[in-house]
């Protein structure tokens, strides 16, 4: 067949695709385009040139070894119904537009891990198309005889001209609209129709094998069971085996949700949660189909060419060896519908997130919210065309220098092993609300750096230097490192120890720093809605507290410029009739905010679409979408939040408990110290007058005979005063800190009274005071009598004092209340002034216009009385009188 | 002769000082509070004033100021006796202008001669 020819056929097949595209996008809402089967099978697009041709490859070198990439995706199927049904429910929700921005959002709408996620699924995807290419690429010289052609230069590579038309045909196909979160009904249906033709033609070419060119299924296992090679090629293995079947399942089982091309189809090409309960039983039933002749095509191949032929390409060489050309070409269309599919989807997933995750929230985002709507989605538009060509040229080039020496299934496992770095993170991060941003970052790097070093690096530095040196012995030769051999561990084939080490390392580190360090409140609560997504789908648009202030106008010119003034327009009137709120309201709620967010998030990713509106909006710190989470959060978060709120309510307390009585303390410390140093000078003065007299006289022997007398009858006077204080201040200091208990019984009033008056009748005599008791009654109550009759003494004693002498006059009444008796004692001496009468209770306070002969009182009287009265439970208090004199009055309970 | 004036509302300790220093021929004034010292330095101005701090009404402090202002008694030395003992109260008395400052309980014999040594 001339290469002409078949460019001709490829050229009109593409048309035809198409051609069904462009029906299906007409008939957008038909039932022809959304079913169950058509997403079934457009989740097919899983069977890329590696199943079509790869899979007999591996099955005729190896034996079963192709297995493990279907088993997977079969076990993952009943899953689905769990997890991708809760995936596809957030996406839906938060209008998610790829894989990135999934991640990204349910670690806090981070743009780094929006990022990091986009060049992880590059990085592990553009090799993954390059094995198309080469798939292609090596088929197509198949298909012309060109297998001893060697190119010279790219221009007549015809693989060139391939990947360049590959290029275009994804460029055109996947970018008809702007928003990204749009269904793409013409790509889903295409991938759809070629997944049925590939499965049909590997299915006629697998019968024609079986039972045209062989006698059946019986006849090429009788054949095939004579070879030498034959045992390890139907069986499983050694135990190390084992582990390379576990852990290949395990990884197709993560590539099935993680690779961008089923994330596309799976998630955001998803109409109705309900397709979901048909592909969980139609997909694996294709898978099946899809491997019932794999063994058999590559048992038929082995028969029938020697070592040194391609085994991968079986499927061709068998009718191309009849001479079977119609055949073998179906064959090669089936293949090139398994690229097409897989090459337009991936590059469509991966222009999305080049252009949303990578370009406009890193560069281009300010140039955006400055120019027209028209010219934003030209710009956006051609930002992922740009993506796709560049993707596709880049996986040429990647192709040309690495692929060559590959075989299609190692690339697909590397593809496979560098995806699978998203799963902690993925996985975990639905389930676990403690999943942080800062894990996310850290396990996504070192797993990735991990598998760079024991996958990726090892085949660079053979395809670099020629030779295996690096791969044998280990960076810096030390055996440990070994990347194929890593600590030892050197049982497994490359890409499944490569992908054990790098997801245990990933998933340790998501898990350890996790706990570790808590994510902020953003991505707490994107974690809550992740987690707990069921519950936060009626929530979503519902809230109306927010904590900043935007003008409706200014979100309708962010609107105007993605979406183009119609549809902004139609947009906010559809809100604004949805709430029942004016048309020309002008201040926006929190409603809109968010509502907005997810307009333009369709358009240019969350990232983008927050930053932008949050650029008109003046928010305080917190966002509109935090407070939502505020409101939100879980009832265990609440119950957690309202018991730490109360035992810091409590600690609260305590510490004021404390330092209040820290403070009485410092404060009955300072009393202390001030009553000490009072004492102390109280103390001092009779001393003194006690020392200086006594070394006169004892110094002074010629001391006239009558001055002797009267200082050694000073030293007598100071002395009592001395054994008075020290028995009062004793007296008081028992009373105060209630170590002085009262003998309390009952007594009668009056005659308590009557002892008092007589224990200082004698000095009242002396003055010529005269003291008359007003009420005569008796009254009987209880309290101690002795502290009774002190406190009178002092306030009679006082009284004494106070008065002039021959005219002063003490008057004691006593009246019985309902619960108590009021006794009185009153002067007419000079009264006190009022400035006094405040502190008079205080101890050691005399007042400052006493007599000019120092009364010789300790200071401590009527502070004593006062304890004794309060200890009493009664209070005591002093007034003056109106016309001279005061009135000390203390009042004692009858209980 | 030397006139003294004492200052001080015990009158147990002014006789005492009294005594003392009218054996060494001094003038000896007395007054019983800081009021009362005022008075008594209207008419007479003394060589030494010796007065205690803790009094009723005008007290040591405010009459040691009223001392310091009088131009007349500008050569009047000022000595505080007092139980008040605390450095603190020491440093504040002798930044007001005492002369001396002595302390209660005191020996006769000793606050004779540091007051004739202040004379001299």
């Amino acid at each position: 067949m001339s290469n002409y020819s078949l460019f001709i056929i490829i050229i009109i097949y593409l048309a035809i695709l198409f051609y069904i595209a462009f029906i299906a996008e007409k008939n957008a809402k038909s039932k022809w385009v959304n079913n169950p089967y058509i997403y079934t099978l457009s989740l097919a697009v899983y069977c890329s040139a590696w199943t079509y041709y790869g899979s007999i490859g591996i099955a005729a070198n190896s034996g079963m070894q192709f297995l493990p990439i279907y088993l997977g995706p079969v076990i993952a199927a009943p899953l689905w119904i769990i997890v991708l049904r809760k995936i596809i429910r957030i996406s839906k929700q938060h209008k998610i537009s790829s894989i990135a921005d999934f991640i990204s959002l349910r670690y806090g709408n981070n743009r780094f891990i929006g990022a990091l996620v986009t060049v992880v699924c590059l990085v592990g995807i553009v090799p993954y198309i390059s094995l198309q290419l080469k798939a292609v690429s090596e088929t197509f010289e198949i298909m012309v005889d060109e297998t001893s052609y060697i190119s010279k230069s790219i221009w007549d590579d015809s693989t060139f001209y391939i990947a360049v038309l590959l290029a275009v045909f994804a460029t055109f196909f996947g970018t008809q609209a702007t928003d990204a979160s749009e269904k793409h009904r013409g790509i889903v249906a295409s991938v759809a129709f070629e997944s049925v033709l590939k499965l049909i033609f590997f299915l006629v070419i697998g019968l024609y094998v079986t039972f045209y060119l062989f006698d059946g299924t019986t006849d090429i296992y009788d054949r095939i069971s004579t070879m030498e090679s034959f045992k390890s090629l139907s069986t499983f293995g050694d135990i190390g085996n084992g582990f390379n079947w576990f852990f290949m399942i395990m990884l197709s089982f993560l590539a099935i949700f993680l690779l961008p091309r089923q994330f596309q189809v799976s998630v955001l090409e998803n109409n109705r949660e309900k397709y979901l309960k048909q592909a969980i039983w139609l997909f694996p039933l294709y898978l099946l189909l899809f491997n019932v002749f794999v063994i058999f095509i590559a048992w038929a191949g082995k028969l029938s060419f020697s070592d040194n032929v391609n085994a991968e390409y079986y499927t061709l060489l068998l009718p191309l060896q009849q001479s079977n050309t119609i055949l073998a070409l179906l064959v090669f269309l089936g293949g090139f519908s398994a690229v097409i599919s897989m090459v337009v989807v991936s590059t469509l997933a991966l222009s999305t997130m080049v252009s949303n995750n990578l370009i406009i929230p890193y560069g281009f985002l300010d140039k955006f919210s400055k120019s027209q709507p028209e010219k934003n989605a030209k710009y956006i538009k051609i930002i992922r065309r740009v993506s796709i060509f560049s993707i596709i040229i880049l996986a040429y080039f990647f192709y040309v220098s690495f692929s060559k020496a590959l075989s299609l299934y190692s690339i697909g496992l590397i593809s496979f092993v560098i995806i699978a770095q998203l799963a902690p993170s993925f996985f975990i991060g639905i389930f676990w609300n403690r999943g942080s941003s800062r894990a996310t970052k850290v396990g996504i790097i070192a797993g990735f750096l991990t598998t760079l070093y024991t996958l990726v690096l090892p085949f660079v530095m053979q395809v670099l230097t020629g030779t295996s040196e690096f791969s044998d012995y280990g960076l810096f030769h030390i055996k440990a490192l070994r990347p194929s051999a890593l600590f030892g561990i050197d049982f497994l084939s490359p890409p499944a120890h490569a992908f054990f080490w790098s997801l245990s390392i990933n998933t340790l580190l998501y898990l350890t720093v996790s706990l570790m360090f808590k994510g902020n409140y953003r991505e707490r609560n994107y974690a809550e809605m992740f987690v707990d997504s069921k519950n936060y789908a009626s929530l979503q648009d519902n809230a109306l507290v927010w904590k900043g202030e935007a003008y409706v106008s200014d979100i309708k010119n962010v609107l105007n410029r993605f979406l183009g003034e119609q549809r902004a327009q139609r947009a906010l009137s559809i809100f604004f009739t949805k709430y029942k709120l004016p048309q020309d309201t002008q201040l926006a709620d929190a409603r809109l905010i968010n509502f907005s967010e997810k307009l333009l998030t369709g358009s240019i990713g969350s990232s983008s679409a927050k930053i932008l509106i949050s650029s008109v909006v003046k928010e305080e710190q917190i966002s509109l979408v935090e407070v939502l989470k505020i409101l939100e959060e879980s009832k265990e978060a609440i119950a957690s939040n309202k018991l730490l709120k109360e035992k810091s309510d409590e600690l609260q307390h305590l510490t004021n408990r404390l330092k209040n009585a820290n403070d009485e303390l410092i404060l009955k410390d300072q009393q202390k110290d001030e009553f000490l140093d009072t004492v102390a000078h109280e103390l001092k003065t009779p001393i003194t007058g006690i020392r200086a007299a006594t070394e006169l006289i004892m110094e002074d022997t010629d001391m006239p005979a009558e001055v002797k007398a009267q200082f050694l009858s000073n030293i007598l006077q100071d002395s009592d005063r001395l054994s008075r204080l020290i028995h009062n201040i004793l007296d008081f200091e028992k009373l105060e800190t209630g170590r002085q208990e009262l003998d309390i019984k009952q007594h009668d009033i009056k005659l308590t009274i009557e002892k008092a008056i007589n224990s200082v009748s004698q000095i009242a005599a002396k003055k010529h005071i005269e003291i008359v008791v007003k009420n005569p009654h008796k009254c009987k109550l209880n309290y101690d009598e002795d502290r009774i009759i002190q406190v009178l003494t002092n306030l009679l004693s006082n009284a004494i004092k106070f008065c002039e002498p021959n005219t002063g006059k003490i008057v004691v009444d006593y009246k019985l209340g309902n619960a108590s008796v009021e006794v009185l004692v009153s002067d007419n001496g000079r009264g006190i002034s009022d400035k006094d009468l405040e502190f008079i209770f205080d101890k050691f306070y005399q007042t400052s216009d006493q007599n000019t002969i120092k009364p010789q009182g300790s200071g401590l009287g009527l502070a004593i009385s006062r304890q004794i009265v309060k200890k009493h439970h009664g209070k005591i208090w002093v007034k003056n009188n109106q016309k001279s004199g005061v009135t000390f009055g203390f009042k004692l309970p009858f209980d | 002769m030397k006139k003294i004036l004492i200052v001080d509302d015990e009158p147990n300790i002014v006789m005492t000082l009294e005594y003392a220093f009218k054996k060494q021929d001094f003038e000896v004034y007395i007054a019983r509070d800081g009021s009362e010292a005022l008075q008594i330095l209207e008419r007479n101005v003394p060589d030494v004033v010796l007065l205690d701090i803790m009094m009723p009404n005008v007290d040591g402090y405010q009459t040691l100021k009223f001392i310091k202002e009088q131009a007349s008694l500008k050569n009047t030395k000022v000595v505080f006796l007092t139980a008040k003992n605390k450095a603190s109260d020491i440093e504040k008395g002798l930044k007001l202008g005492a002369d001396k400052y002595l302390l209660k309980p005191f020996s006769v014999k000793k606050i004779v001669s540091e007051i004739l040594e202040l004379l001299n």
